[in-house]
């Protein structure tokens, strides 16, 4: 049966090794935003030996293009978008301690199996649930890239931010097998 | 001859792009209501029931149903006997796109290049216009903006006439199964079968402004979308892809003639923020 975690950044290796697909995980602390262009400076700064904009160690990425916020508001509606794009640089970012992953859809083949060289979970966040996921965001900030508008780097400071874990640190995919569960043909 | 000032296009263009943004239909929170109390999987009832609070969120708070508040799609029906006054017709609309998103907070998702640059137009102009003529003295405006991970899941295929209606019921459901959690399943399915290669996928996509429930009014093609509801919510995708019976909220089918060597088919899907709103001036 799927049990419900509540879990802080920076995410703790014990705490991911717990997990298992399905499971429900409220996440509280500060997670980092980017999408494919944010993506694609990160992963060059990462050839180059460079430093990133934040400390990666145990860091979560939400893959997310908010809405604009309205006056008195931290965010406006913050729904994940599809990970899909993000498949080419997810690795390199997991090999230098990326721990959790925030979108929709599934990943890439190579994306699990470096998730679980590096024993890191995918979550998947309710697409088009983005007014509700952005109450749970308390505070935003841009950190890097402000050129690329919605998709710049933020620093988001969130309460119970919910989750469903699609990939766990042992190689299991609940978009495989809940299709297979559910499957009628 | 009846005058309309392109200022009252514009402001009712603005209304409409906020109101379909903020306001999901009732035929669709319906649906998934539904659905929740015919779901097995743990999974799939907290995901529709995280789907319907957000409705009520973003209802009461006046914010984005989604963050894609997608391209602005219109159809727009203009009577003949309408004289637009004022300024350009396709650019009282394009400002109203531009107000619309600016004032209602909405997010602006065009790129001026679709190749190259890719830089952000800034106001999610242009807006996208399927315009017709038609007779009386009134414009019809429906808007339906469309997220990007729904709009990429779609496709057209020039099928053969010898692959006949099966044919065209196995390309519907290969394309939603491809289409795994990408689209944000529950989905709704439109199909346009006929005219020619374009001609089919703007049916497509008018065939989703129907309320979730509407059958088509051919009793042939309406049990064809029961038929493809039925199977596509037997591949057991369900919501966002984990696992369930809600792969699919409806499916429609539009079809007109079309050349007797053709047959193009086109599946274009929409997500769960089926967002469509209608206004007559
Ligand atoms: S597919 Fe629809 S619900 Fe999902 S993120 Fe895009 S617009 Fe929102």
């Amino acid at each position: 049966m799927a049990e419900v975690y509540k879990l802080n950044t920076p995410l703790a290796v014990e705490d991911l090794k717990k997990l298992k697909i399905g499971d429900k995980v409220l996440l509280t602390g500060i997670i980092y935003t980017a999408r494919d262009a944010a993506h694609k400076r990160l992963v060059q700064l990462v050839k180059e030996g460079k430093d990133l904009p934040f400390d990666i160690n145990g860091a979560v990425i939400y893959y997310v293009g908010p809405a604009p916020a309205k006056p008195g508001y931290a965010i406006g509606s913050a729904g994940p978008t599809t990970s899909y794009r993000m498949d080419p640089y997810t690795p390199a970012l997991l090999d230098i301690g990326l721990k959790a992953t925030i979108g929709k859809g599934n990943r890439s083949k190579e994306v699990l199996d470096s998730m679980v060289k590096n024993t890191a979970v995918y979550l998947a966040a309710v697409g088009g649930a983005a007014a509700l996921i952005a109450k749970t965001i308390k505070k935003a900030e841009i950190i890097a890239y402000e050129d690329l508008k919605s998709e710049a780097v933020r620093r988001l400071e969130v309460v119970d931010f919910p989750c469903i874990v699609a990939n766990d640190t042992f190689g299991s995919d609940l978009y495989e097998e809940g299709m297979k569960k559910y499957n009628e043909e | 001859m009846r005058e309309i000032d392109v200022s009252k296009i514009t402001e009712t263009v603005k209304k409409l792009v906020i109101d379909a943004n903020y306001y999901i239909g009732k035929d669709v929170s319906d649906a998934i209501k539904k659905a929740v109390s015919e779901e097995s999987s743990p999974t799939a009832k907290e995901i529709l029931n995280i789907i319907l609070d957000n409705h009520e969120i973003s209802e009461t708070e006046k914010m984005p149903i989604c963050q894609d508040t997608g391209v602005a799609v219109f159809f727009v029906e203009l009577g003949q006997e309408v004289h637009v006054t004022g300024g350009d017709f396709e650019e009282s609309i394009n400002e109203g796109v531009r107000q619309g998103y600016e004032e209602g907070y909405l997010r602006k998702s065009m790129v001026g290049d679709p190749v190259i640059e890719r830089k952000n137009t800034g106001d999610n102009t242009p807006a996208i216009i399927h315009l017709t003529v038609v007779p009386g003295d009134s414009i019809k405006i429906t808007v339906a903006p469309k997220g990007g991970g729904a709009e990429n899941m779609s496709e057209v295929q020039m099928m053969k006439a010898a692959d006949g209606i099966e044919g065209v019921k196995n390309f519907v459901i290969d394309r939603v199964r491809r289409s795994k959690g990408n689209p944000c399943p529950p989905v709704v399915v439109g199909v346009g079968i006929g005219g020619d290669f374009e001609k089919s996928a703007i049916l497509a996509k008018k065939s989703l402004l129907r309320d979730i429930g509407q059958r088509s009014s051919d009793p042939v093609m309406a049990k064809v979308e029961v038929e493809l509801l039925e199977r596509i919510n037997k591949l057991g995708i369900g919501p966002m892809g984990l696992g369930g019976k809600t792969t699919a909220l409806d499916v429609f089918i539009e079809y007109i003639p079309c050349h007797i060597a053709s047959m193009p088919v086109a599946v274009n899907i929409n997500c769960h923020a089926a967002r469509h709103k209608v206004v007559v001036i």
